[in-house]
C-alpha cells in the first residue's frame, strides 16, 4: 500500500504539492508513481526562472522500465529544482515526500492550490484504479 | 572475459597478420597514428573460441521460442542468407558502375515494387537502413510536403498513446510538438479525444495497426477521415505489418506514409541492434520527397534515381543505397513465399496468436482485451498473480527462460499493467505452443508454492539477474587499457 499523506495536494497525474511558507510550493511525484516506475536513473528538471502553465511538461522521470513526463500542477516560475536528483536519482525512490523533491515555484494564483486533490480524494484515485 | 583480458604482448594469429608494412605516402602525417591501435594479442583458436562461446550463450530464434511482442522473431530461412553471400553480391562495391551492379539493382528493384504492391501505396524507397531510419525519414517527408505548399503553421504530430516511442521520438527529431490521443477501454483510438485534438496545427498522425495492444484499429477509416479533413497526413507505423501482410493494405486504409520492418515481417535477421532496413512507402502527393537513392527500370536497364531526378528528396539516409545485405535477403523471403505466401504469413500468424490466446485463458490467465480477437499479438496481465502471489510480470519472464523459452515482451505497453505482450509468429509448430503454455502453468504454480523461486530466476543461463539499474546509472561501454574493467 504506497503512503499518501495528509496535508498536501496532489494531482491525477500522480504529482503531489506542499505549500511553503514562503508562498512557493514544492513539488514531487507520488510514492505510487515511483512504485509503478521502480528505480529511477535519470531525473530531469526544470530551468530556475522558467515559466510553466498548469499542466505543462516540465521535467522527465526515467526508470529502467519506462520515461515518464512530470507536468507542473500549478502556472507559475520555477524557483527552485533539487539538484541532489542529478547525481541521485534514487532520493525519488528512497524519499518521494522529502529528499525526492523535483522542484518548486511561486504559483501565478495562490488560490489555484485549493483546486488540487486532497489526500482522500488521491486517495479514492488509486482506489478506484488498483 | 573479454577478449582484451586473454591479450598477451606479441601474440598474433599469423596465419591472418599482415607480413609486411603497407607503404603510407598519400595520407598527411597529422592524421596518421604514431602508435599500432590497442587491439588484442590472441592466437587464432583464442579468437575462434572465445567467439564460439560467445555463440554458445546465445538466446536466439535460432535455438528457442521467442515471443517477443511487437518484435516479429520469425524463422529467418538460411536459403535468404545463402543467396545473399554469392561472391557476386559480396563483391560488388557499392561505388561500382550501374553496368556492373544489374544483378544487385534487379534485385532491389523488384523488391521497391513487391512492397509497393503488398503496401498500397504509390512508390518506395529502400534507403533508410532501420525501422526508427524509415520513421524519421516519413515524418521528414510529412514536412516537407507541408513546408512546399506553405502550410507552415502545422507543428503537431498526433500519437497515440499506445505507440512505440520512437514515434513521438522521431516527430520530435522533426521538429514537431507530440500531442498525444488516448485509447478508449476496447483498445482502439478515443475517437471523440482526437476530434478534438485535430486542427490547422494538425500536420498528421502516427498509427500503429493493428496496434501494440494487439488489437487492430477497426475505425481506421474514420480516423483517416478526420485526419485528412484537418489538413493532415497519415503515418503507418509497420512494425506490426506481419497481421495483415498481403490482406489489408495500409494504402487502402487511406495512409500517406508507411515505412516497413524488413527485420520484422520480411525474416531478415535483427542481429544484435542491427543491421535492420526500414523502407518507406508514400501515396502519390508524396512521391517527390521520397529519400533517394532509388531503383528505376529503363526498358531493360537499371539506374539509380539521384537528386537530379527528385530534386524535391529529403535527401540520403545514409552513404550509399541503404542496406543492401538486407535488401537481398529480404527479396530472397519474398520471392520464396510469393503472393501467396504473404497471406499465409498472416494468416498463420493471427490463427498462432489466436490459438495461444485461446489455450492462456483457459489456463486461467487474464487477457487484457478479453473481448477483442488477437491480431498477430496479445496481452496477458498478470496483476492478479502479482497481488496474490508477490510475483511480477519481470519474475514470470525470467523463469520462462529457465524453461527454455526467450520471455515476452513486457511492461510494455504501458497502458496495461504487468504485461505480456505475446507474438508467437507463423514460423512455430503448435507443439511449441502448447510447450509455451504449459510452462507458463507450471511457473504459476511455483508462483503459488515456492514465491522465492519464481523471484529468483533465471538459474540456468550464463548470467542470473542483471543489475538493471546500475548498468543505466552508471554506463559503461568502453574497455580501457590497463583499467581490467569489465
Amino acid at each position: 500500500m504506497s503512503e499518501v499523506p495528509e496535508g498536501l495536494k496532489y494531482t491525477s497525474s500522480h504529482e503531489w504539492v506542499r505549500a511553503e511558507s514562503d508562498g512557493t510550493v514544492t513539488v514531487g511525484i507520488t510514492d505510487h508513481a515511483q512504485e509503478l516506475l521502480g528505480d529511477l536513473v535519470f531525473v530531469e528538471l526544470p530551468e530556475v526562472g522558467r515559466g510553466v502553465g498548469s499542466g505543462e511538461e516540465c521535467g522527465v522521470v526515467e526508470s529502467v522500465k519506462a520515461a515518464s513526463d512530470v507536468y507542473s500542477p500549478l502556472a507559475g516560475e520555477i524557483t527552485a529544482a533539487n539538484e541532489a536528483l542529478t547525481d541521485a536519482p534514487e532520493l525519488v525512490n528512497q524519499s518521494p515526500f522529502a529528499d525526492g523533491w523535483l522542484f518548486r515555484l511561486r504559483p501565478a494564483d495562490a488560490a489555484a492550490l485549493d483546486k488540487l486533490l486532497d489526500a482522500k480524494a488521491y486517495q479514492a484515485q488509486l482506489d478506484d484504479e488498483a | 572475459m573479454l577478449i582484451f583480458d586473454q591479450s598477451s604482448p606479441g601474440r598474433r594469429a599469423t596465419s591472418q597478420a599482415p607480413s609486411a608494412v603497407a607503404a603510407v605516402d598519400d595520407i598527411p602525417a597529422a592524421f596518421l597514428r604514431s602508435e599500432p591501435p590497442g587491439l588484442p594479442e590472441v592466437s587464432e583458436l583464442q579468437a575462434v573460441r572465445h567467439y564460439t562461446r560467445l555463440s554458445q550463450k546465445n538466446f536466439s530464434i535460432d535455438t528457442h521460442f521467442y515471443p517477443l511482442g511487437s518484435c516479429t522473431m520469425k524463422y529467418n530461412p538460411r536459403a535468404a542468407n545463402r543467396f545473399a553471400l554469392l561472391p557476386e553480391f559480396l563483391a560488388r562495391h557499392p561505388e561500382a558502375p550501374e553496368s556492373h551492379s544489374q544483378g544487385f539493382m534487379a534485385c532491389a528493384f523488384e523488391l521497391q515494387e513487391m512492397l509497393r504492391a503488398v503496401t498500397g501505396m504509390a512508390a518506395v524507397s529502400l534507403a533508410p537502413m532501420a525501422g526508427a531510419q524509415g520513421e524519421f525519414a516519413g515524418v521528414a517527408m510529412i514536412r516537407a510536403y507541408h513546408d512546399a505548399r506553405g502550410d507552415t503553421a502545422r507543428a503537431e504530430m498526433l500519437v497515440p498513446d499506445a505507440a512505440h516511442g520512437t514515434n513521438p521520438a522521431s516527430a520530435v527529431m522533426c521538429g514537431y510538438k507530440v500531442r498525444e490521443i488516448p485509447t478508449d477501454e476496447q483498445g482502439d483510438v478515443d475517437l471523440e479525444a482526437l476530434r478534438a485534438a485535430v486542427g490547422p496545427q494538425t500536420a498528421g498522425i502516427m498509427l500503429t495497426n493493428p496496434s501494440t495492444l494487439g488489437v487492430f484499429e477497426r475505425r481506421i477509416t474514420e480516423i483517416a477521415r478526420i485526419v485528412h479533413e484537418a489538413g493532415g497526413l497519415l503515418y503507418y507505423d509497420g512494425a506490426n505489418l506481419n497481421a495483415i501482410l498481403g490482406k489489408v493494405r495500409p494504402g487502402d486504409m487511406g495512409f500517406d506514409v508507411i515505412h516497413l520492418n524488413l527485420h520484422k515481417t520480411f525474416a531478415t535477421p535483427h542481429g544484435g541492434g542491427g543491421p535492420g532496413a526500414g523502407p518507406v512507402g508514400v501515396s502519390r502527393r508524396l512521391e517527390p520527397y521520397l529519400p533517394i537513392p532509388m531503383v528505376a527500370r529503363e526498358d531493360d536497364e537499371y539506374r539509380w534515381l539521384d537528386e537530379d531526378d527528385r530534386p524535391e528528396s529529403i535527401g540520403r539516409m545514409g552513404a550509399f543505397a541503404g542496406n543492401a545485405g538486407v535488401i537481398l535477403r529480404a527479396w530472397v523471403y519474398a520471392r520464396l513465399i510469393g503472393r501467396g505466401g504473404m497471406t499465409r504469413v498472416a494468416d498463420f500468424a493471427t490463427l498462432n496468436a489466436n490459438y495461444l490466446q485461446a489455450r492462456l485463458r483457459e489456463a486461467g490467465f487474464e487477457l487484457a482485451f478479453p473481448e477483442r480477437r488477437a491480431t498477430h499479438e496479445f496481452i496477458v496481465t498478470l496483476k492478479r498473480e502479482a497481488r496474490a502471489f508477490g510475483v511480477s510480470a519481470m519474475d514470470f519472464a525470467k523463469r520462462l527462460l529457465d524453461y527454455g523459452h526467450h520471455a515476452p515482451t513486457t511492461y510494455f505497453p504501458l497502458l496495461v499493467p504487468e504485461c505480456l505482450l505475446i507474438e508467437p509468429t507463423e514460423s512455430e509448430s503448435r507443439e511449441a505452443l502448447d510447450a509455451f503454455v504449459e510452462a507458463l502453468v507450471r511457473i504459476r504454480a511455483e508462483a503459488e508454492s515456492q514465491p522465492d523461486l519464481v523471484k529468483g530466476a533465471p538459474y540456468t543461463l550464463p548470467v542470473r539477474r542483471l543489475d538493471d539499474v546500475r548498468a543505466a546509472r552508471d554506463l559503461d561501454l568502453a574497455w580501457k587499457p590497463g583499467t581490467g574493467d569489465a
